[in-house]
């Protein structure tokens, strides 16, 4: 391979060519980047079920779209295939399939209440409960449930409808599911497996159930009363995270593989950087150490120093824990730089797309380069005095941004870190 | 760039006949295959392999640490510890450090007690959605999400054991076992890893989990029976508590630490695609021919016994290797393991390759082999969709 297709350490180039993004702010890149870039949230009161009794009545449900059926894997599947669907054309990859393999970050499926309360319908005389419910699949085949509650389905029919080469991968590393697809994609078209792979996020499981294990951990947001004012990443009173739904898609290249195609490079993914943390099963270690290894390993990989990162799109849930933490473990690293790099997180608009997160911040982080504009963090009118950071706060910021890093943290002690050029 | 070996060099198994590569080896491996462990009452009308009776503190010493997890978390984390222990590795802080951890996974678990009740409130509620916001506030456990996450099996490992380079985790059944499998080699072959704990664990004693595979029937309901003397019933799962895990090292990387590898890992090959006999035989002889197989070869089957899936597996074998070859269909003796399957079949492959010797035939079907294997390959095709190979080879 020529020394041109290669990176710093002899491997090859990984570029995008082709994004999708659905968010709770709409459909394609075009209308969220509108959205993100007015400074628009997709927050609202939910309406898919009853709230009544419930700390949190709020969400970023995504409610436009016409899923075979509203369940986790009905909505995160629709929305996968929209991006997917997406990514795949703004790429040029049409029906003769594409020439790599699918990863999708998976959001967590399993039968519902709608299901076990349809089950417990097929047999009314029985006693109810898990027998009842036997009785019921013993009597027929379910099939479509059966498949909906698979952890592997929506990859399955993604990779038929769309496809892709070999077995497709279905993965999970809770709210840092997103940047670890990519990040496999990117190891799989370095080891010279593949030249191009599929990256796929998604996730549409904002039921009452769960909606309520997060109220239980409490991690969520009670402000209630002005849904779009309850994101507010980085502010003295925030209280806890939104919880959201969305998906992105990204279609990544060999530079080599790109160019013999004669693609439109979108941007480079430069580096990766992940360490696991073993401190806690749902907080971070109290020094930061792994989140700190995990951002140095990423430009390590890259071959870029802390001076060239010029945005950072921040993990920033509106936790009290995580920006205090994420502050903490960027300054470590950046020193007194950090104060002065813009930096501003998605999800003060978006919510947390939880799976689908560390990719539809990817795709953003894309369009922030090729744009020229960062989005804001909105709803910032109470600073948090001990996170002394330039969040863009409230209004876009016109800017030449030519490398970024994106954050991503999940439960688990998952902690991953990409990497982004605009220009390879 | 992609040639570096992959050795197995840690094993850690627990079946319902046990715990340990060599107590498995001292079981299955000699010259009569032992009953197989199965209850059939418990959760009736089906049968299952159960845990042998488990005293968690042995690998999980903090209790804080047993109660933040329910039984699949338990088993996985129980059985790395297993793995690193044979590796000879569980205290290194420097390499276990630095280790990197693959995981297939489940998820999902439920508190079968608050389903149950909850349902049984429902019969009388039209509002049932009403219904859920009283209840579950109030009746789920906080710490009950923290076994629903599919990743939460790699965090209690990182935890418990410190295994903390990076860590993933795969999903998809009987293909989240063949990913990580695979994808750990093609990561160690490729330089981008020097040592992995890989692996998964499945807790087969759940309601919740017979009433998924139901749902598709793909449970049998008959007397127990092994994987070809079902198949002449038209098959039917009956799935095993299992876990397995393995450390698999650059060979390199293994010389310099002084590691006894149990055997290499040389290639992994996998697909997916329609179930229909006539594309799914020439998908499955495809990946056989894609391996560069040494004559003398044994096979090792994740058959899950789901009949048309058994069946295609069967047939390939049988076309690639002939009548005779001596195929031992692991999962008559300790269950479909799901998510475990792939890894098991591994383990069970590495250690007849260290022993030199083979498994007795688990069923009157199954052909004696008398002396060792020359390699040994690992079959899992999944009971739904998916499949894999694996080829393990003498060092």
């Amino acid at each position: 391979m020529s020394g041109k297709y290669l990176d710093h350490l002899g491997r090859p180039i990984v570029v995008v060519t082709g994004m999708g993004a659905l968010t709770s702010l709409g459909q394609g890149k075009k209308d969220n980047w509108a959205a993100l870039t007015a400074g628009k949230s997709g927050i609202h009161r939910i309406n898919r079920f009853p709230t009544d009794g419930l700390n949190t009545t709020i969400a970023g449900t995504v409610d436009f779209m016409n899923p075979e059926e509203v369940s986790a894997p009905g909505i995160s599947y629709a929305m996968a295939d929209s991006t997917a669907e997406e990514a795949l054309a703004e790429a040029g990859f049409g029906k003769g399939g594409f020439p790599g393999p699918l990863y999708f970050a998976a959001p967590p499926v399993e039968l519902e209440w709608q299901h076990r309360f349809e089950l417990m319908g097929e047999k009314p005389g029985s006693n109810p409960g898990y027998g009842q419910l036997l009785e019921a699949a013993q009597a027929s085949r379910h099939e479509r449930m059966h498949s909906l509650v698979q952890l592997g389905t929506i990859a399955f029919r993604l990779a038929e409808k769309y496809g892709t080469k070999g077995l497709p991968i279905s993965l999970s590393t809770a709210c840092a599911s997103g940047a670890t697809a990519i990040q496999q994609g990117v190891e799989a078209i370095r080891r010279g497996d593949t030249g191009a792979a599929l990256c796929v996020a998604s996730d549409g499981s904002v039921t009452a159930e769960g909606l309520i294990r997060f109220s239980l951990l409490s991690a969520l947001t009670t402000q209630n009363e002005k849904p779009e004012r309850a994101s507010k990443p980085f502010s003295k009173d925030r209280d806890g995270f939104v919880m959201s739904e969305g998906s992105a898609a990204l279609v990544l290249e060999s530079l080599e593989h790109a160019v013999a195609r004669g693609a439109t490079i979108l941007g480079v993914l430069k580096g990766v950087g992940e360490k696991a943390d073993s401190f806690h099963r749902t907080r971070s270690s109290p020094d930061g150490k792994p989140v700190i290894t995990a951002i140095k390993l990423g430009l390590e990989d890259a071959g870029v120093s802390i001076d060239d990162i010029d945005y950072i799109n921040a993990h920033g849930t509106s936790t009290p824990e995580n920006d205090r933490m994420e502050y903490n473990s960027l300054r470590a690293v950046f020193g007194e730089r950090v104060h002065s790099i813009p930096i501003s997180s998605n999800k003060s608009m978006i919510g947390h797309t939880l799976t689908a997160g560390g990719a539809v911040e990817a795709v953003f982080s894309f369009l922030t380069m090729r744009e020229g504009v960062i989005p804001p963090t909105i709803n910032y009118d109470n600073p948090d005095p001990d996170i002394p950071l330039d969040v863009v706060p409230n209004v876009k910021r016109e800017a030449t941004v030519k490398t970024i890093l994106s954050n991503s943290f999940g439960f688990g002690g998952q902690n991953a870190c990409l990497v982004l050029g605009g220009d390879v | 760039m992609n040639n570096r070996e992959v050795w197995i060099t840690g094993i850690g198994l627990v079946s319902c006949f046990g715990e340990g590569a060599g107590h498995h080896w001292e079981t299955l491996g000699g010259k009569t295959a032992p009953a197989p462990v199965i209850d059939s009452e418990r959760f009736k009308p089906y049968s299952v392999h159960p845990l042998p009776e488990m005293d968690w503190s042995k690998q999980i010493p903090r209790r804080g640490d047993q109660r933040q997890m329910e039984n699949w978390q338990r088993l996985g984390t129980y059985t790395a510890g297993l793995a690193l222990e044979d590796a000879g590795i569980k205290d290194n802080e420097e390499i276990v450090g630095a280790m990197d951890l693959v995981v297939a996974a489940g998820g999902g678990e439920r508190d079968i007690a608050v389903d149950d009740s909850i349902m049984a409130d429902a019969v009388h509620r039209n509002d049932r959605e009403k219904l859920l916001n009283e209840r579950l506030p109030f009746d789920l456990r906080p710490t009950l999400f923290l076994a629903q996450l599919s990743n939460l099996l790699a965090g209690n490992i990182s935890i418990v054991h410190k295994v903390t380079g990076s860590s993933r985790t795969y999903m998809g059944e009987e293909t989240a076992g063949i990913t990580a499998i695979q994808n750990a080699v093609s990561r160690i072959q490729a330089g981008q890893s020097t040592h992995l704990l890989v692996g998964g664990a499945f807790n087969a004693e759940r309601i919740d989990l017979f009433l998924t595979m139901e749902l598709g029937h793909f449970v049998y309901r008959g007397e127990p029976a092994g994987i070809h003397a079902r198949q002449a019933n038209g098959g039917g799962m009956i799935s095993g508590s299992a876990g397995a895990f393995l450390v698999l090292e650059d060979a390199e990387f293994a010389r310099k630490r002084g590691a006894t590898p149990y055997a290499r890992l040389s290639s992994i090959v996998s697909d997916l695609g329609s179930r229909e006999p006539q594309a799914a035989s020439a998908r499955l002889d495809t990946l056989l021919n894609s391996l560069e197989i040494p004559s003398g070869t044994a096979v090792v089957s994740g058959a899950s016994g789901h009949g048309p899936a058994t069946e295609l597996e069967f047939a390939a074998i049988e076309r690639k290797f002939g009548k005779d070859v001596a195929t031992r269909a692991f999962t008559t003796m300790i269950g479909n393991p799901i998510e475990a399957n792939f890894p098991a079949g591994i383990a069970l492959a590495a250690m007849a390759i260290r022993n030199g010797g083979f498994f007795a035939p688990f069923e009157a079907a199954e052909k004696p082999l008398d002396g060792a294997p020359s390699s040994v390959l690992v079959s899992t095709i999944g009971h739904n969709l998916g499949e894999g190979f694996g080829l393990v080879e003498k060092v």
